[in-house]
């Protein structure tokens, strides 16, 4: 089962390790200091047998609040870089953002198993992040595959 | 019931390009290719707008957040494939489809081929839409 929301946050790419001239270089219009910011879509996918009583691999509701608490409260309309203690000292690009948001979601899904988080910068940009083996990029395997 | 495999991390990048071609087998004839390419097989062509995602993977460098700088991936896909592809006509100017029945199938799996060179990042999948409701996938052998 796949859960789409959308949040909004800004940030910026800046190592403070490279020369000011570097971290132009390297990140190009993403460094500007005063900061941009996406309209991100995440798609949260999560794996596993239905209960045989409910039908449901995970109740969905209770998927939209542990992304409301999760996501949505710690990122939505905020500042990435200043506002999420997750991201201090990283970059946060596509992939380190997916990164952090699988890392605090696989702990709360206890029924079922987090199969795949993907992040949507833009509509041309995402990042995938998934266990390896478990086939979470490709056309999904059978329930116990 | 939780996997315990490495994190993996992709990184997606949708690219677009207009091109023409045309659906005919040099091992089968006339007829037989009219019969089973239908409207592609006009002699004269026709064109999509193709959609082209292409998924890297590796390691995310901690100085830049990156499993590869953007800049770098648009650059190579940019000379490789979209200045080859753009408006032009793939059976007469790509040469991979002077032999090939340029389908989608095929454009795949010479877009692969052509970004897999790639130096920076490991090529996983190339997926074609060939328009919003056709869609072909390669991951490679």
């Amino acid at each position: 089962m796949t859960r789409k929301i959308e949040f909004s946050a800004s940030h910026r790419y800046d190592n403070p390790a490279f020369s000011a001239e570097e971290n132009r270089r390297v990140f190009g219009k993403c460094n500007n200091p005063h900061g941009h910011g996406h309209n991100y879509t995440l798609e949260v996918t999560v794996a596993g047998e239905p209960d045989p009583v409910t039908g449901m691999v995970l109740d969905l509701s209770e998927l939209k609040k542990i992304l409301e608490r999760e996501v949505m409260a710690r990122m939505d309309h905020r500042h990435l870089n200043l506002e999420v203690p997750e991201l201090a000292g990283k970059i946060p690009t596509c992939e380190n953002v997916a990164r952090v948001i699988w890392d605090l979601l696989e702990p709360k899904i206890t029924q079922g198993a987090l199969h795949r988080v993907r992040l949507y910068e833009s509509a041309d940009l995402f990042a995938d992040c998934y266990r390896d083996g478990t086939n979470g990029n490709g056309l999904a395997r059978g329930p116990r595959g | 019931m939780r996997a315990t495999g490495e994190l993996k991390i992709e990184l997606g990048r949708r690219y677009r390009f207009a091109a023409a071609h045309r659906l005919h087998s040099a091992g089968l004839s006339d007829a037989e290719n009219s019969r089973l390419y239908g409207k592609c097989n006009n002699p004269l062509g026709h064109g999509h707008n193709y959609v082209v995602e292409i998924s890297v993977s590796g390691n995310v460098d901690p100085a830049t957040g990156m499993i590869a700088n953007l800049a770098d991936l648009d650059g190579f896909v940019q000379s490789e494939v979209l200045d080859a592809f753009d408006h032009r006509s793939l059976n007469d100017e790509v040469p991979a489809f002077r032999d090939e029945v340029p389908t989608t199938e095929n454009l795949c799996i010479e877009i692969f081929r052509r970004v897999r060179a790639f130096p920076l990042a490991k090529l996983e999948r190339v997926r074609v839409e060939e328009t919003a409701n056709n869609s072909f996938e390669y991951a490679g052998d």
